[in-house]
């Protein structure tokens, strides 16, 4: 058989390290400057109170760095170095190729730029905006098309098994995007979720979930198969197992997403499913971590020496960690333990500095010297980097975990006299300060690891020399003729593209049993009614509605949770539990997945307005020792009445029952309320008398339409309940 | 809080269901997996865990 001359595209490769090692160092920056506000707050207000820096803005900044950015290009590197060498072939098009790299750059400076500036969905780590969303579609596509096209003009008969990773990466990915990113848009950086409250915290958590497991598991574990054996020198310690742990993690972790929804108002059948789906996960997990570090048996010696293995064997052991860690979180007398605290903090950052971060690394440490046909330049500084690399995720999970147990326990913590110990949320929060401070420097010693590795390979880059076409030789894929009989598995691992439709099928079942039904069957979500029947939740007014967009966009729901679990300490602490059908007007939910600060779901009239309007501006003056950042300029800008008529009306076409025509006197009703509001608030502050112009002049800022939204927090169902307590006095 | 859990169990029909579809959908391909991975050549098992060292 003839021999056919080709070549490999290192240039893609060597872009998409580039990009990892810029967004790695960005993202990590980012993380510290969110956990340096929360351990010195008061210096942020002071010095660093800007709008585009505080929390709720920078932190999803972080989380879409790390996760998109810096692991999303790793994750890239990786494929498109192995998927060409473990098929022969160069890739597809290397247009499409580039159009992916170049996509994704723009779609993080896209990110980069409308996160801190207040644009957000609102969604977790689906914070983009609607036609962001549309661009990852699009180069998330363009992804799969040149990945499954370069399967088909392979050289081997059967794809290797990182490639049926990598496979169900891409289906997968693209699936939970799509169907998580529906949304109305109101404009060109505004949208409404599709989906409302429980619904839309289910759809929200299978992605949110799903992103954990297809977006930092999966295509990890496909390069794991890839780079571990190539490392070390040896084939994978057990192929078979590898069949097997590929079909079990992707068809159990498709179900696991509802265990972030413990004792929530999410149906109870999706939650113990989600449980029990949890649980078992640990057993395909553990088989792919085991197959990963047996394969070094024998070869152990190497590890010392061998900077990927070693990188690469820390982040296996943190895989195997934080797998062990999620099916025992997932169990409902640990979650709710857990559930808010900062221990689920410390048990992503084992995942996400030890398993993708130390992945990565290793890989980086491995393919900047192939590709530019030289050695590491500082052999040393490596070792530096490992070492100050694994005492940083410690310094960083330790404290962590010790500050969620801790606060977890003092949020149960009853007195004798059966009140709560600790009834001030805040003195849970500040009893942490000495743990956040410590995380801060766990975070800065991971930093100085990332950057002595950039400088060693820079200074690698420029002592070697770049192959950017590398030319290979392979016979041709000789034409398979099917034998009777043969296994239908070996026959779709010859075939992708009925690979990729066997992985869409067993991971489309998981989101059609358990979501279609909480969607489409309405007795999911029983109505919060009174005694007549009557639905008593009412759509937000226009003014609560803008106040909810500031809300959202301001990015509250990173510290405060609207969602009151049925749990004697959490009813003691906020009141009435969370119903389903609280939440039927809210696209999106804002149930939150950590407290910083307290739960708001009952926050309505609870303090006056006035209290409102001095806690939004400086937090301390009501509330001492508080972590909140301050938002003086709430009290400075108009609000954006723009797209009121445009979001009334977006909202009745998602189902709230406005009536026709309400767009029209929607700002009428706004102005009204903001200025019974703002007479409210000066009637408390300017005890020395105020004017209609001073009413006139606050009614539109900000801080009225956000006091209004707080206030209607959790007002309906408070209506009813007193009504019921009336009834049986 | 019983109460809450005993409601929505019940407001689906034949809500049992669910559970055991998945549970069975689960363990036929985990048995597939398994009989398929346990009975493949050794040759091809060498074969194919090779393929990352051949480049």
């Amino acid at each position: 058989m003839e021999i056919e001359k080709f070549s490999y595209d290192n240039g893609i490769v060597r872009n998409f390290a580039y990009a990892t090692m810029l967004w790695g160092i960005v993202g990590f920056l980012v993380g510290i400057i969110v956990a340096a506000q929360l351990a010195f707050p008061e210096f942020f207000n002071d010095y660093l109170g800007f709008k585009i820096l505080t929390f709720g803005r920078l932190r999803p900044l972080h989380t879409n760095a790390v996760i998109f950015a810096f692991v999303g290009n790793a994750l890239f590197m990786g494929v498109y170095y192995s998927l060409q060498r473990l098929l022969k072939a160069r890739m597809f098009s290397d247009f499409l190729s580039k159009f992916n790299f170049w996509g994704w750059q723009f779609i993080i400076l896209c990110a980069a730029l409308t996160l801190p500036l207040g644009y957000t969905t609102g969604k977790e780590y689906a914070e983009l905006e609607w036609w962001i969303d549309i661009l990852i579609a699009l180069v998330w596509v363009a992804f799969g098309v040149n990945m499954i096209g370069t399967m088909i003009k392979r050289r081997v008969s059967h794809l290797y098994v990182a490639i049926w990773f990598y496979i169900a990466t891409f289906v997968t990915v693209a699936m939970l995007h799509i169907f998580n990113s529906f949304e109305l848009p109101v404009s060109f950086l505004k949208s409404y979720s599709w989906y409302s409250g429980v619904q839309d915290a289910l759809v929200q958590w299978w992605y949110g979930h799903n992103a954990v497991a297809f977006f930092l598991t999966t295509p990890f574990l496909g390069l794991m198969y890839y780079f571990v054996p190539k490392a070390a020198n040896r084939p994978v310690y057990s192929y078979r197992l590898s069949i097997i742990h590929f079909w079990a993690l992707i068809f159990l972790y498709i179900w696991a997403g509802p265990h972030h929804l413990l004792y929530t108002a999410l149906p109870d059948w999706a939650q113990s499913l989600g449980v029990v789906f949890s649980v078992m996960l640990i057993a395909p997990s553990w088989g792919g971590m085991l197959n990963g570090l047996l394969t070094l048996r024998g070869a152990w010696d190497r590890v010392r020496d061998d900077a990927t293995l070693k990188f690469m064997v820390v982040a296996l052991t943190a895989y195997g960690m934080s797998t062990f860690e999620g099916p025992m979180l997932s169990l409902k007398n640990v979650n709710m333990l857990a559930h808010y605290t900062d221990w689920i903090v410390a048990h992503v950052h084992v995942g996400g500095l030890g398993w993708n971060g130390f992945m990565t690394f290793g890989m980086l440490y491995y393919l900047i010297p192939k590709l530019f046909r030289t050695e590491i330049k500082y052999k040393g500084m490596v070792n530096f980097h490992f070492w100050i690399g694994t005492l940083g995720i410690v310094l960083y999970a330790v404290p962590m975990y010790v500050a969620g147990w801790m606060q977890g326990l003092m949020w149960r913590q009853f007195t004798a006299e059966g009140t709560l110990e600790y009834p001030n949320f805040l003195e849970t929060v500040t009893s942490l300060h000495p743990y956040y401070v410590l995380r801060v420097l766990g975070g800065l010693l991971f930093l100085i690891g990332a950057i002595a590795m950039v400088w060693n390979l820079i200074a690698t880059i420029r002592q070697g020399s770049f192959l950017k076409d590398e030319a290979v030789e392979a016979a041709p894929l000789a034409k398979h003729k099917s034998k009777r009989g043969e296994y239908w598995h070996k026959v779709i691992e010859r075939r992708p593209m009925q690979m990729v439709i066997v992985s869409l099928i067993v991971v489309a079942i998981g989101g059609i049993i358990q979501i279609i039904p909480t969607i489409f069957v309405k007795s999911n979500i029983k109505p919060v009614v009174d005694e007549n029947g009557k639905n008593v939740i009412q759509p937000y007014t226009p003014l609560e509605l803008i106040g909810r967009d500031i809300y959202i966009s301001e990015g509250c729901y990173n510290c405060h949770s609207q969602m009151i679990r049925p749990l004697r300490f959490e009813t003691e602490r906020y009141g009435e539990y969370s119903k389903a059908g609280e939440y039927i007007y809210d696209h999106p939910f804002q149930w939150g997945s950590k407290r910083t600060g307290p739960d708001l779901a009952r926050e309505g009239g609870q303090r006056s307005n006035a209290w409102h309007y001095q806690h939004m501006l400086i937090p301390k003056k009501v509330s001492a020792g508080s972590l909140m950042p301050a938002y003086p300029w709430m009290a400075e800008d108009d609000i954006d009445i723009k797209h009121l008529e445009g979001k009334i009306s977006a909202m009745r076409t998602l189902g709230v029952p406005y009536p026709d025509g309400y767009e029209k006197q929607a700002l009428n009703d706004l102005k009204n309320q903001a200025k019974e509001i703002a007479r409210d608030i000066l009637t408390d502050l300017k005890t020395s008398g105020f004017t209609e112009k001073d009413v006139e002049e606050m009614h539109m800022k900000e801080v009225i339409a956000i006091t209004a939204y707080l206030q209607r927090l959790g007002r309906d169902i408070k209506a009813v309940s007193k009504k019921e307590t009336a009834s049986n006095e | 809080m019983l109460k809450f859990i005993k409601h929505h169990l019940t407001t689906i029909e034949n809500i049992e269901i669910y559970p055991i579809i998945s549970l069975l959908l689960f363990t036929t391909i985990f048995v597939i997996a398994a009989i398929y991975a346990a009975r493949m050549k050794k040759s091809k098992v060498n074969e194919l865990s090779n393929t990352p060292l051949e480049d």
